[in-house]
């Protein structure tokens, strides 16, 4: 166990090493930003509509029970900056694009792609998980932003277009409430998540056992770590920022 | 010229090289041969700096690489060329880009250069016109011939081969053979192939080294180790079934 903990923190020690010196593989980069961000974007709206939906319709009943309807706007606001829309986005992409990730480097490590890139005198951890973090760094935080968008948009339409709250109430009430501490709160939880979810999928495919099996196992380790870490870190950086 | 001194791996309880003695002179080819599992890719992984020894050193023109890390093990593998058992082609790369790949990451050549030297391997190996191709497209023995084109685009000094003709009819595997020995002749690297295919390996070994029980017990050219009065390697050119005991003594 201890010995697990210490590879795994000295494989993100050798991938920052490498994030700081060249040279830098920008081909890679862009390919896993495409990997990332651009295949996630139909799972994150999906998601981010219908959980802004889902937002907008049980705090407006709660909050009619108090007569404090007018607070739905930034009550949905709140909720998907500070929290749900970091959390749930970086659980979704882990799902989506993290377990690809595993699967692929650890179909690599058993087909002998790896040691293929080593004898070529290319880094492994410079050519694959360095532009995987780099990219999650990137792009969650726009994942995030379109998700909280969207988010906001689909408490909207309940609150606003199903419910018959007045559009200026939703929003008004929005800019009153909600401040840039909360965005910030938000975006620093999207990065740290950005770092965790390709450093546990890289590193799962990386030590992956044999054969399908061993890719397998992998891929759902990988997904239930991340997806545990993602909540242990939301607690704590919850528990420190502002 | 590569050295092999004393080499010995253990991986968990069951020592799989004990002590291996091996050289291997520049510009041969050197087959080795042995029983599956008996340890001749973990022999390979360690000549190329993949894995490191318990005991013992590799000496590559007089510098042990099992002491090498980072930057000063690069530079012993750039004069490398590898051909994995199967392939180890970019799934994610055409062949031409598989190729192509090696060049582009040392950087150093025009693409004009690369495009020629890419062309120019691919026809050697029979492939020309098959670039634009996904490595899931075509057959076993196609990927064979991408890989030793991969390989031998750095024109490399040593070229590795493990098992490059496993899984393949005997015509492939002949075919591949005398690829080998064709671009051997031509290019003059030293070649180091593990190889289960008795006795079509003794037309293009210049020397043949038969690996048992994690130890050379016969080293020579192909006739002499054809002829040889070890009963281990007796029994494995002619595929006894009878075991043989550890002494090697019957």
């Amino acid at each position: 166990m201890v010995a697990a903990l210490g590879r795994f923190g000295r494989f993100f020690a050798q991938a920052l090493g490498y994030t700081v010196v060249p040279p830098f593989k920008f081909g890679q980069l862009i390919d896993r930003i495409h990997f990332i961000g651009f295949r996630s974007l139909t799972i994150v709206i999906l998601t981010g509509a219908f959980t802004g939906m889902v937002l907008g319709l049980q705090i407006f009943l709660t909050l009619s029970r108090f007569g404090s309807e007018a607070y739905l706007g930034p009550a949905v606001a709140l909720s998907l900056i500070r929290e749900l829309g970091p959390v749930l986005c970086a659980v979704f992409v882990t799902g989506l694009a993290g377990s690809a990730l595993t699967a692929e480097i650890g179909i690599m490590k058993i087909t002998e792609q790896i040691d293929a890139l080593q004898v070529m005198a290319l880094n492994p951890v410079r050519y694959l998980v360095v532009p995987a973090i780099v990219a999650g760094v990137i792009t969650f935080p726009l994942l995030v932003s379109i998700f909280d968008t969207v988010g906001i948009f689909g408490g909207y339409l309940v609150g606003v277009e199903l419910l018959g709250l007045s559009p200026g109430t939703y929003f008004g009430e929005m800019k009153t409430f909600v401040d840039l501490s909360d965005l910030t709160t938000g975006y620093w939880k999207a990065i740290s998540f950005g770092i965790i979810v390709p450093w546990v999928c890289t590193y799962k495919g990386f030590y992956c056992g044999n054969g399908a099996e061993g890719v397998a196992r992998a891929t759902t380790q990988a997904v239930v770590l991340a997806s545990v870490l993602i909540l242990v870190w939301d607690y704590f950086l919850g528990s420190v920022l502002p | 010229m590569i050295r092999v001194q004393g080499l010995y791996r253990r991986f968990g309880e069951q020592a799989v090289l004990r002590g291996l003695d091996l050289d291997i002179a520049t510009g041969e080819i050197m087959v080795v041969i042995g029983r599956s599992g008996g340890g001749k890719s973990v022999l390979l992984k360690h000549l190329i700096g993949l894995l490191r020894p318990d005991a013992g050193a590799v000496l590559v023109d007089g510098t042990d690489i099992t002491r090498l890390r980072g930057r000063d093990l690069d530079h012993v593998r750039e004069r490398y060329g590898v051909v994995f058992q199967g392939g180890a082609l970019f799934d994610s790369m055409t062949v031409w880009d598989n190729v192509a790949f090696p060049l582009r990451e040392r950087g150093g050549l025009g693409d004009a250069e690369i495009r020629g030297r890419v062309e120019e391997k691919l026809q050697q190996v029979g492939l020309a016109g098959m670039g634009h191709k996904d490595p899931a497209e075509i057959s076993g023995g196609m990927r064979k011939r991408v890989a030793i084109a991969r390989a031998l685009v750095t024109e490399p000094e040593i070229v590795f081969f493990d098992e490059p003709t496993t899984g393949l009819d005997p015509i492939l595997v002949n075919t591949i053979h005398h690829l080998i020995l064709e671009l051997h002749r031509k290019f003059r690297f030293t070649a180091i192939m593990v190889s289960h295919e008795i006795p079509e390996i003794f037309e293009i070994a210049d020397r043949v080294a038969m690996l048992h029980d994690g130890v050379i017990v016969e080293v020579g050219p192909p006739d002499a180790v054809r002829s040889s009065s070890n009963p281990v390697v007796q029994q494995f050119i002619r595929g006894d079934i009878e075991a043989v005991p550890a002494d090697g003594r019957r």
